[in-house]
């Protein structure tokens, strides 16, 4: 595993070209009220391109053709597009005074989606074109907009006369493909499942509702697991559509099957791990041992290895008792549940985190239906994501080490930079073959040892 | 009262001094009872005889002896009566005297032998009762100590029958609790959704009158700067929306979702078949299974034939059932699970009977189990006994074979004897060795041969390599239009690269892989100083040749390739030498190979 330089970047903003080629970066430049935007290539990390923009840049997205790069400016409800191809090009959209609060690209990478304040309606940019087409009535909710993997559709959440609406529209030309009321008291996101034929809708988290909606508008099923208490908190389909893993408050994950569209199975996230055969992961920090010889003047200019913790994993005897943060019941949003699903590119695991366990990434084996590994860190877990080719689990808890986990094993690995790289939040290249890891100002990329792989 | 009476006269006829001790002792605590023991304990005392002798006296015998034979008659012995050998004289007649005496001792002891076992049956009476009094109380503890403890249950149940009560109460409550609690809930709910709608509907309001606002102002500043427009990103153009449009819209979506549903009923298909297959296996061998078992108990009972009977129809059965299974989905269906499902009870019941035998079995081993260690000893004597027999065969052996061993050693004609022996056997290795070694010299000399020809050939290649680049690099810097000469050599690159075991005219049909790996050696082949540094590597691999063993005959056929295929490509001089390197390289391996084959 090889690392490269630390680049600065800002605000979070870096992101690879969906090609895999370029990588994109906010650059600040302190002296000037300018924003800038480098491009670099992937392979040898040089500068392609440089871009300016108006304002601090709050969000930033590649076009699916990786030929442009959207820049959004929240604050001043403006959008600029760069093209990679031609540097002169530019293009800038003005919201003007009704403001803008989201700002993403159509799947043709040829018309821009503005959401305005207040979420009054949608605006619908055409850069073919410059055609301008509004959608009232857009919902602000969790997920309001989802399209299908193949571009082809978008289902849009609405509201109307306190009622839930789901506006599917053909991407192509924007019509309305069909119009729906969802049996939702307030609908709180929807979700293509990869196949693009199944709406999965579901309700807020004051009621466990998830509905099942054909393409054509059809309602395929309900599913329900409780009443009363805190529902529904976040849902993923598999990405062969075979599975539909909802997560809830009440700290469980339903499976529903593609069937029938009924509960496979659930995965309970208790705080003592007894009878399962899962393999318990748990970091342990080891402080390097620091001599009285080794404390001179040349290790404490180093400083960042001195005071470095080395960590392993250790494989804990069952059973484990596993830290529980108490939610205080008496605040909204209690953090509680299970509010992170992630399936591995294959289908075959499934990573979850559950709220009130910090420190614990759970990963559940999809063909036994049975628990397969427990991470267990020693800081809250920040972020982590699948590898798009191999089942290979990455995640960071804000240390300057980035954990794998595969099949396999565990491993933990130390960013060898100075200064205290602290990975914040990290993502694959569309490859798998590497990882941009971000700090608070900083970027680095993580190769991975690919023969070592195909051995 | 007859004592009471005998008595009276005692105390009444003497004024014994005596008598008088005893009256007085007798006298002093309750009169009559105690004078009642008292007599019946006098003819015990020694004084009794005074007393005897007292009743009767010289002067009263006559009544004396009317009195006995009273008292005799009275007692029923009235066989004899005691008369007076002489009338008023002092004697007796003994004959009647003695045999009243008997009798009168007889019953004497009779009446003795009675007391005892009475005295004894009290004795035992008594103590029985002692018994069954100590049991009584024994018993009336017991009962008490049950009272008391029936009294306590009888109190907690009580208390539990409270406790019960109170907490049929609490748990109404509390349910009156909940009920009301989730009306309260649903009321809140109510007013909630009912507030929330009302704001909903504000906030609607307000936002339809936001956006009019917003038009109304014909805000200036909304609005798209691009420099220049794009063009789809598919390379068409955009439609106008129409109706047909529209309907193929719905047509795409519809498309779309009948692929989806085909896709999921093929895999279902598939799916389903596979578990027919199963099904349809699983009950084949159940059938095989169960069939032979059957036959064998065959008549056994009536409820085995009956079974049998059974199943002969189910097979029968399932042939036909197989036989429908692609005919008729629901029918086979129902028919096959149903087949099944007997013939599961079936290998059920079997295997129960079998468990049971199984368990049998082994109980009847734990039982034969005491039998074995005996037997089992017995072997292991027995074996024990063997061994040690053996080993001390094997001892005696030893020691004769020593006592050989000694008497050999001074025996030295025959160790002469053996030791020529030895060194005919070894004369004969050696010449064989001695031949083979000759044989591998003379291969050897041939090989030398062969590689000074080969050195001697490839001198003469290497000059006219020498040439050819030579005359290559003229070209080039004649000719001084890199690109496409780069181009053109690449490709030939990669064909010479193919033509390793191919035909001339196969290189022609090159892939683009290949040429995409012949891209990288045309970097190499362009015409920079470095590359100058190829050559030496090919001399290199010449000189690594020399160590490989070949047959000329091989050998020559090769070379004749080569050359064949330099002067084919004579044409384009440029890749000349790049394809030499690599057809030399190439093809020492395809040598090695024949070498290997020949030998």
């Amino acid at each position: 595993m090889n690392f490269s330089e630390v680049f600065k970047q800002t605000n979070q903003l870096c992101k690879v070209s969906p090609d895999g080629k370029y990588l994109v970066s906010g650059l600040p430049i302190c002296t000037q009220t300018k924003y800038r935007l480098v491009v670099r290539d992937v392979s040898t990390l040089q500068i392609l391109q440089l871009y300016t923009c108006l304002d601090q840049i709050s969000h930033m997205e590649w076009s699916s053709d990786s030929l442009f790069i959207l820049c959004a400016m929240y604050k001043r409800g403006l959008v600029q597009v760069w093209s990679l191809e031609q540097p002169d090009w530019h293009c800038k959209i003005d919201e003007g005074s009704i403001g803008l609060v989201s700002s993403r690209w159509s799947p043709d990478g040829r018309h821009i989606l503005n959401t305005t304040e207040f979420h009054l309606r949608v605006t619908v940019w055409s850069l073919c074109t410059k055609a301008v087409s509004y959608i009232k009535y857009p919902k602000a909710c969790q997920k309001g907009i989802d399209f299908s993997r193949d571009g082809c559709y978008m289902a849009l959440a609405e509201r109307r006369d306190c009622k839930d609406y789901v506006s599917v529209f053909v991407c192509d030309d924007w019509h309305l493909l069909r119009h729906f009321e969802t049996e939702t008291q307030d609908l709180a996101g929807l979700e293509w499942s990869p196949n693009g034929c199944v709406l999965a809708v579901w309700d807020s988290c004051l009621e466990y509702k998830v509905l099942l909606y054909s393409l054509d508008g059809r309602l395929l099923s309900t599913y329900s697991a409780y009443e009363w208490s805190l529902g529904v908190k976040s849902v993923t389909w598999s990405p062969s559509s075979q599975f539909l893993a909802i997560g809830s408050y009440d700290e469980k994950v339903r499976i529903l099957n593609h069937i029938t569209w009924k509960k496979i199975t659930q995965f309970d996230h208790p705080a003592a791990i007894n009878n399962t055969k899962a393999v318990v992961y748990k970091e342990v920090e080891k402080r390097p041992a620091v001599g009285s010889d080794d404390l001179s003047l040349h290790n404490i200019t180093i400083g960042t290895t001195l005071f470095n913790t080395q960590s392993k994993y250790e494989i804990c005897p069952l059973p484990v008792q596993i830290p529980v943060v108490k939610p205080d019941p008496d605040r909204a949003n209690p953090k509680i549940g299970v509010s992170t699903l992630a399936f591995s590119s294959d289908s075959r695991y499934l990573a979850t985190r559950n709220d009130n366990m910090t420190t614990v990434v759970w990963v559940w084996d999809m063909q036994k239906m049975n628990l397969e590994a427990v991470l267990e860190q020693t800081s809250a877990i920040r972020c982590f994501q699948w590898d798009p080719r191999r089942p290979r689990l990455a995640l960071c808890t804000a240390t300057t080490k980035l954990y794998l986990w595969s099949p396999a094993g565990c491993v933990s690995v130390q960013v060898p930079t100075e200064g205290g790289f602290q990975v914040q939040s990290l993502s694959w290249h569309c490859s798998g073959d590497s990882l941009i890891l971000l700090g608070k100002e900083q970027l680095c990329l993580c190769y991975m040892d690919t023969d070592q792989d195909e051995k | 009262m007859g004592e009471w009476w005998t008595s009276v006269p005692t105390e009444t006829s003497m004024g014994n001094y005596e008598i008088s001790s005893i009256s007085h002792v007798t006298m002093s605590p309750s009169r009559q009872n105690n004078l009642v023991s008292m007599c019946s304990s006098l003819p015990l005392s020694k004084s009794s005889y005074n007393v005897i002798s007292a009743f009767c006296t010289e002067d009263n015998i006559p009544q004396c002896i009317l009195y006995i034979n009273q008292e005799l008659a009275s007692l029923g012995l009235s066989c004899a009566c005691i008369e007076a050998s002489s009338p008023g004289g002092a004697g007796l007649s003994t004959v009647p005297a003695m045999n009243a005496m008997y009798e009168l001792l007889q019953i004497h002891r009779r009446n003795m032998c009675t007391l005892e076992e009475l005295e004894r049956e009290q004795l035992k009476k008594s103590s029985t009762l002692e018994h069954m009094q100590m049991n009584n109380s024994r018993l009336k503890d017991q009962l008490e100590f049950s009272m008391r403890e029936k009294s306590g249950l009888h109190e907690t149940e009580r208390q539990l029958q409270l406790k019960i009560k109170t907490l049929q109460s609490c748990l109404k409550t509390e349910k009156d609790e909940v009920q009301k609690l989730q009306s309260i809930i649903a009321s809140r709910a109510s007013q909630y959704s009912h507030d929330a709608k009302r704001k909903e509907r504000e906030a609607a309001k307000l936002k339809e009158r936001l956006s009019q606002l917003l038009v109304d102002r014909k805000d200036k500043k909304l609005a798209i700067d691009v420099l220049n427009c794009l063009g789809r990103s598919d390379g068409k153009r955009s439609h106008w929306k129409t109706a047909k449009a529209t309907a193929s819209h719905e047509g795409e979506m519809y498309k779309s979702l009948l692929n989806d549903y085909e896709a999921s009923q093929r895999s279902l298909m598939l799916e389903n078949a596979e578990l027919k297959k199963v099904l349809q296996q699983m009950k084949r061998e159940m059938i095989h299974i169960l069939s032979p078992r059957q036959s064998s108990t065959k008549g056994a009972t009536a409820d085995d034939s009956q079974e049998q009977v059974d199943s002969d129809g189910e097979e029968k059965m399932g042939d036909s059932s197989r036989e429908t299974l692609d005919q008729s989905c629901e029918h086979a269906r129902e028919q096959l699970t149903n087949s099944i499902r007997q013939q599961w009870r079936k290998l059920r019941n079997h295997m129960e009977k079998l468990d049971s035998q199984a368990s049998q079995a082994q109980n009847q081993l734990e039982s034969n189990k005491e039998a074995i260690p005996r037997e089992t000893h017995e072997d292991e004597m027995e074996r024990m006994r063997c061994e040690v027999q053996q080993c001390k065969e094997f001892i005696h052996a030893q020691q004769q074979l020593l006592q050989q061993q000694l008497n050999t050693s001074f025996d030295d004609e025959t160790a002469a004897l053996l030791n020529d022996c030895y060194t005919l056997e070894e004369k004969e290795r050696l010449k064989e060795e001695w031949r083979l070694f000759e044989e591998q010299k003379k291969n050897f000399e041939r090989e030398r041969k062969n590689f000074t020809e080969a050195a001697i050939r490839l001198g003469r290649e290497k000059k006219a390599f020498e040439e050819d680049r030579a005359s290559w690099l003229k070209n080039q810097f004649l000719n001084m239009t890199p690109f496409t000469d780069r181009r053109r050599c690449s490709s030939s690159d990669g064909q010479s690269a193919l033509s390793i075991r191919s035909e001339p005219e196969m290189r022609m049909s090159s892939t683009k892989a290949e040429l995409a790996k012949s891209s990288t050696y045309a970097t190499f082949s362009t015409p920079k100083p470095t590359q100058s540094a190829a050559v030496p590597s090919t001399t290199e691999l010449y000189r690594t040749l020399r160590l490989i063993p070949d047959s000329s005959s091989s050998r020559h056929s090769n070379r004749g390739r080569w050359q064949e295929s330099s002067t084919i490509d004579d044409g384009d001089n440029r890749a000349k030498s790049k394809s030499r390197v690599r057809c030399g390289d190439l093809s020492i391996f395809s040598l090695g190979e024949d070498e290997n084959s020949l030998t």
